[in-house]
């Protein structure tokens, strides 16, 4: 569209929540959207369905982002069937909460695998056709829990975020170069599976006196991934209704 | 699994993306370093991916250590051609 190279995106998560509602926003901007999947595939063929409906072009795919073959695996049947992957949105995420003592080591790692190191695995893997296509757009979606605060009973989680955070900078600085922009977006409290059951006592700090919507993250994400973002670079946008401000 | 190719045309491959990355033509002799050249780390690691791209050599960041000029370069990857 507007002077861009031909390419896809890929988002990780998008079966529901606020990856699916990347993946919408994405294809609405006219990218073929690669709709990762862990395990929900009816999910994730129902996304693809409302994308294709409205007009656009979207591919699921399934994959543990955990598992390190499967960045290679996910990048190589998207860029098969819609072209070089020009942008990522490392959303698929997890939380396993508890407070420290009770954290065992794989509620540890396995936070740590998927939301960060997964993220830095498929960001290495995209970097290549960013680079030689002189066009990128990496989108992290990070959590003002690490991002900005810490939050008892989430320090895997929070750790993960604030290091998403921190790989987000550095990677942008190395590669602002070639027309590639790394951000983060860090979403508040938003209305998702993922933080069903979180207590209604927690709206009251909101200065905003209600959850985000996945839509409200989306745009976000969409503003980012533009063509007109070419200057923001290295940044965490907060998304959370004044609750940190 | 590596492609096989000849000097003369790594060599050229190589010319081809150093001037792509901004490097002027006249100044790129075998023995020019790359710092003259003001070819950096990332230029390098772009180089990295075309040559693993087009001739399946795959260069790791330690290969890629002390190799400062263009014919340094150039015979890096020749060693790894099969």
């Amino acid at each position: 569209m507007n002077g861009r190279p031909d390419g896809s995106a890929l988002v990780t998560g998008a079966s529901r929540g606020i990856g699916a509602a990347i993946a919408r926003a994405l294809a609405k901007e006219g990218w073929p959207v690669g709709v990762n999947y862990r395990s929900d595939s009816e999910a994730a063929d129902a996304v693809v369905e409302e994308i294709t409906g409205a007009g656009g072009r979207a591919k699921a795919l399934q994959g543990d982002v955990s598992e390190p073959a499967t960045a290679d695996a996910l990048f190589t049947a998207l860029e098969e069937e819609f072209g070089p992957v020009l942008v990522l949105v490392n959303n698929a995420g997890v939380r396993a909460d508890g407070l420290s003592p009770q954290i065992d080591d794989e509620d540890w790692d396995k936070v740590i695998d998927t939301n960060l190191s997964a993220a830095f695995r498929l960001t290495r893997r995209a970097l290549r056709p960013m680079i030689r296509n002189r066009y990128g757009r990496v989108v992290n979606i990070a959590s003002i829990v690490g991002a900005v605060r810490g939050n008892a009973g989430q320090a895997n989680y929070a750790a993960s975020k604030a290091g998403l955070v921190a790989m987000t900078r550095t990677v942008a600085a190395e590669v602002a170069r070639r027309g590639v922009t790394v951000n983060a977006v860090a979403p508040g409290l938003i209305d998702t599976d993922m933080t069903e059951g979180i207590g209604e006592n927690l709206l009251e700090h909101v200065p905003a006196r209600r959850a985000g919507t996945p839509d409200e993250v989306a745009e976000c994400v969409r503003f980012l991934a533009s063509d007109g973002a070419a200057y923001v670079n290295g940044v965490c946008l907060t998304v959370d209704g004044g609750l940190t401000a | 699994m590596a492609a096989t190719a000849t000097r003369e045309e790594i060599e050229g491959r190589v010319f081809e993306a150093l001037q792509e990355f901004g490097a002027e033509p006249d100044a790129i002799t075998p023995d020019a370093t790359f710092e003259s050249l003001d070819v950096d780390s990332l230029d390098l690691v772009e180089l990295a991916q075309i040559v693993e791209d087009e001739y399946g050599v795959q260069l790791k960041g330690e290969d890629m250590e002390g190799v400062a000029t263009v014919r340094q370069a150039v015979d890096l990857v020749m060693s790894k051609l099969g």
